[in-house]
């Protein structure tokens, strides 16, 4: 280990070490307010390293330094990546000041598992070994459960174990598959799985062998597990339901924003020359879990359980960009499907935090996440209802929204891809989302409030909320620049 | 120009969001928006219509940003030719109308007239786009207002039929993008002028017979026809005056307009090959919209039915493109277009003085009403012309767009235009049936107070009794520019015409 790896480590080590800071801090300070100042300001250090890193990578002949033996890859991907935890994580943290206010002890703790979980996910980005992967999954996913067991009451707690047992089940089936690989190919590392696949795979059989398509699938399932994909969506609506919901925010993009870093590197590295087989896959985990995402989320009465299966749906839209691989053998390459996730999460990152931060102030105030108890905030809360409704319309897909262009951005590659039929599944399912997202604003708009309170909202939380809901727009309306940074992004995945 | 025509309304709309709060105020800013949105898209038409220069096929008052996504090669492109430029000047007509009438909205009067004007600015966009992705954009983007309009301004089972229209659209929306994202990776643009030449007899990644349903789909359900026509009663029905205005006068000349630039412009072969089921769905729609319409008692859902009928024309006309030996005439095609703007004032103003007699009688059950012709003499006889131009009386622009639309169809189906021709005499009936009902006969004791049109509402039915008249007197002041606008898309289709 030479100081260089500490250099390309600088980002997760500086955002762990933040989180150890901010549970010091705790002990001492009496004014828990500062915890959260201290978090979003400390964050400029990550940041800064991460910025010194995406310039000096313009010097790399290949676009990637790689370091810690070969483990860890710090390219355009996995900084891309670095940069939207450190957002997510930022905008997350100011939006919890009042909600965690209310918690009596352990404020510390709370900032500081966020960090850690993040360090988890930034690391997760940056993994090009099967062994690292599995620990910065598991780094990802520990401090998330104790977050979702916070609040200590029935609801919590369970949202916890269930989390903390289903995760554990999915590490284990993950580890199963990464084994079988390694027997198959005899190494850890993606760029070798990849070359020594190349040179003995059998072309009649999937994935060359009926054992490796085995392992293959079991590391589909473990990944399935962290995107919340069908048929592992379990834990999914108990979890959201019974988290804080600004954990639940968390939860719902970033950590599904790095399950799809690392299945996006996992497959287009290592297995990219059977991206046939598992295109297929995708699509079809894809479709399932758009149409049951959509449909069960219509019955929902609470609005968290609600979000939890549109989180759901948008798993799916999102596989249909990894699906999207336009057989990367021979004719036609195109880097679209994997940008257009990137693009998508970034997309879906900035929907659903405004969606959730308007509905953190709203429920603050009336103590209920029931759909019903939002009838009236058009005029209740004029500001927040306008900008969770322009975030449900985002998550429906109507422009000029950011939802919109990632759709549009999402299904061209699709469509490139030879998978219309997928599309068609894709734009039907949106248009039956419309009918629970605009549930949600018929009550907002339509119903008479039961009382003509205003609905409150510190300074932090409201920043962050104009943010994530400006954010929607510009993206809506000014896609490119962005697009021009995933593109860039994903070139990684097609040397 | 033409970004001006398109926004002028959506800054108006947010100048009322952030600045304006007395009713009062609002009500003369979106009058004052809308009458310089009519001027100007007035000014367009007669810049266009004077135009000599111009070629076949040619946009004018072209803009385009090409770098607005170029990863995917959209561009912010927007110009108008012959069969746009008219619809453009409808909407403005119609959205002046639109304000007019809704003079009286007493609720949540600042959200309503912000939705309203957002309203125009996306059937306006969706006219003048030339790429297909802005195109679509403005299509969805019109969803909303319309969705909010109706659940909240509306009346009856409002909320129920705003979902359902919405939920309609989007379905059909979804088939469309499927067409789109299809004919963008075969051809390898979005510029709505280059697709029109390149699609037909290109590879295309889906079956062209496919993109076609699809697209078709799309606009058949905006149009709308048999069988997808089932939104449009309830929306009409529930929504309020203003919105139903500009429901029947523009919004279902979307689909119309999409159909002939979009699914017989860029596939003309595969209109010709089909046009078949089109004529056969499009006597559907006339004959049941007609007859359906006859049994109605609620003066408005009798009007909305009798849109499908009237649409049922448009497509009837679009049917005609198959060649006549070895020729294609332009006919039936500019009598569709003319269809859609005359069936554009005619139900406007029909809509306008539904709204006006329920305001004022509170009923709109027909066999309530009775000799109203006596309290509101100007709404009556406001009433009589647009009926009577609505069942095609020679002289009104209606009596024009109907004899375009037999005469360009009957060489071709012939007995299927007779069949179609029938649906005239239904609506004589209906209409007639419905004047003589409501304003003739003994005037009824509970309607002696009522009183007639103010100013305020004279002003809309003055300005459509014009357009309907004028239309009707000089046709070829619309019909040139419509048919100068087909001219490219009936030389392809004369290109691919079966021997």
């Amino acid at each position: 280990m030479t100081l260089h790896d500490l250099y390309l480590l600088s980002p997760e080590m500086s955002v762990a070490a933040l989180g150890i800071v901010i549970i010091l801090l705790d002990m001492v300070i009496g004014r828990k307010g500062i915890l959260a100042a201290v978090s979003v300001a400390g964050l400029a250090v990550p940041l800064a390293f991460s910025v010194s890193l995406w310039q000096e990578l313009s010097g790399e002949p290949n676009g990637q330094m790689v370091g810690l033996f070969n483990t860890l890859a710090v390219d355009h991907f996995s900084l891309f990546f670095k940069f939207l935890v450190i957002g997510i994580l930022a905008l997350v943290v100011m939006s919890s000041v009042e909600y965690v206010s209310r918690i009596k002890q352990f404020q510390g703790e709370y900032y500081g598992l966020m960090l850690f979980s993040a360090s988890g996910m930034m690391l997760l980005a940056a993994t090009t070994d099967l062994i690292a992967i599995y620990i910065a999954l598991e780094l990802t996913a520990l401090p998330l459960a104790a977050l979702a067991a916070f609040l200590g009451n029935s609801r919590s707690t369970e949202a916890g174990i269930k989390f903390l047992l289903l995760s554990a089940m999915s590490s284990a089936v993950l580890l199963y598959g990464m084994t079988l690989t390694y027997g198959f190919t005899g190494t850890t590392q993606l760029a070798e799985i990849f070359e020594r696949l190349g040179t003995s795979s059998d072309a009649t059989m999937p994935f060359g062998s009926n054992a490796l398509f085995l392992g293959v699938i079991m590391m589909v399932a473990g990944f399935g597990f962290k995107i919340a994909a069908v048929p592992f969506q379990m834990w999914v609506p108990d979890v959201y339901e019974g988290s804080p919901t600004p954990i639940t925010a968390y939860l719902s993009v970033a950590s599904k924003a790095a399950g799809f870093a690392i299945i996006l590197r996992v497959f287009y590295i290592a297995f990219g020359e059977l991206s046939l087989d598992w295109a297929t896959l995708f699509a079809i985990l894809s479709a399932v879990s758009m149409t049951i995402g959509n449909l069960v989320a219509i019955a929902q009465s609470n609005i968290k359980r609600m979000l939890a299966y549109s989180t759901v749906a948008h798993a799916g839209f999102l596989m249909v960009g990894v699906a999207a691989i336009a057989a990367k053998v021979p004719v036609g390459e195109t880097t679209l499907g994997p940008s257009g996730v990137l693009f998508y999460l970034v997309a879906y990152a900035v929907t659903n935090l405004a969606a959730f931060f308007a509905i953190i102030a709203i429920s603050n105030r009336t103590g209920s996440d029931m759909i019903s108890s939002f009838a009236g905030m058009g005029r209740r809360a004029p500001v927040l209802a306008v900008i969770l409704a322009f975030a449900l319309i985002s998550l429906l897909g109507i422009p000029p929204s950011a939802g919109f262009m990632g759709k549009l951005y999402m299904f061209s590659a699709a469509m490139k891809s030879d998978l219309a039929w997928l599309v068609l599944v894709g734009v039907v399912n949106s248009a039956i989302s419309a009918y629970y997202y605009l549930k949600v604003i018929r009550v907002m708009y339509m119903v008479e409030p039961e009382n003509d309170e205003k609905v409150p909202m510190g300074y932090s939380p409201r920043i962050a909320l104009y943010i994530a809901g400006l954010g929607i727009l510009v993206l809506g309306v000014f896609p490119s620049p962005l697009i021009n940074v995933a593109e860039k992004a994903v070139a990684i995945l097609f040397l | 120009m033409l970004s001006a025509i398109v926004f002028l309304p959506l800054a108006g709309a947010m100048v009322i969001l952030l600045l304006l709060k007395d009713a009062r105020q609002i009500r003369l800013w979106a009058a004052a928006i809308t009458i310089v949105e009519l001027a100007l898209t007035l000014v367009a038409f007669v810049i266009f219509r004077t135009a000599d220069y111009r070629r076949v096929g040619d946009m004018e008052m072209v803009e385009v940003y090409r770098d607005w996504i170029p990863a995917l090669n959209i561009q912010y492109h927007l110009g108008v030719d012959g069969l746009s430029v008219p619809l453009v000047l409808l909407t403005g007509l119609l959205g002046m109308c639109a304000v007019f009438a809704s003079w009286h909205v007493q609720v949540r009067v600042k959200e309503y007239f912000m939705w309203l004007l957002v309203l125009q600015t996306a059937v306006t966009g969706v006219f003048v786009s030339l790429d297909f992705v802005l195109f679509f954009v403005f299509w969805e983007l019109e969803l909303l207002p319309m969705y909010f309009l109706i659940s909240i301004w509306g009346s009856g089972r409002k909320e129920y039929s705003a979902m359902k229209f919405l939920i309609f659209t989007l379905l059909g929306s979804a088939f469309m993008f499927v067409g789109i994202l299809a004919l963008y990776f075969s051809v390898g643009t979005f510029n709505m002028v280059e697709l029109q030449s390149m699609s037909d007899g290109a590879q295309l990644i889906i079956p062209a017979g496919t993109i076609f349903a699809f697209l078709f789909t799309a606009f058949a359900v905006k149009l709308p026809v048999w069988p997808v026509h089932t939104w449009l009663p309830d929306a009409h029905t529930d929504a309020p005056t203003a919105v139903s205005v500009m429901l029947a006068g523009v919004l279902l000349k979307m689909g119309g307009y999409g159909m002939i630039r979009v699914a017989v412009g860029m596939f003309p072969s595969k209109a010709q090959e089909y046009a078949w089921v089109l004529a056969v769905i499009a006597v559907i729609s006339v004959l049941y919209g007609a007859v359906v319409t006859v049994r109605q008692t609620d003066l408005k859902r009798l009007i909305a039915f009798s849109s499908i009928s009237h649409m049922g024309y448009v497509l009837l006309g679009i049917a005609s493109v198959v060649g006549m030996g070895g020729a294609v005439s332009s006919v039936g095609l500019t009598g569709a277009a003319m269809q859609m703007f005359t069936h554009g004032t005619i139900t406007g103003l029909l809509f306008l003085l539904v709204g006006l007699v329920y305001e004022k009688a509170h009923t709109r059950h027909i066999p309530d009403m009775g000799g109203l012709a006596a309290q509101m003499p100007i709404i009556a006889v406001a009433f009589l012309v647009a009926g009577l131009a609505s069942l095609g009386l020679p002289g009104t622009s209606g009596f024009v767009s109907e004899l375009l639309v037999f005469l360009g169809t009957f060489p071709v189906w012939g007995w299927i235009t007779a069949l179609a021709v029938f649906a005239i005499v239904i609506t004589a009936g209906y209409i007639l049936w419905m004047l003589q009902r409501v304003f003739f006969g003994p005037s009824l004791p509970r309607f002696t107070n009522l009183g007639d049109a103010t100013v305020v509402e004279a002003v809309p039915m003055v300005v459509l009794i014009v357009a309907i008249m004028v239309v009707g007197i000089y046709p070829s002041i619309i019909s040139d520019v419509f048919k100068q606008g087909l001219e490219p898309i009936i030389q392809s289709l004369q290109q691919v015409v079966r021997p």
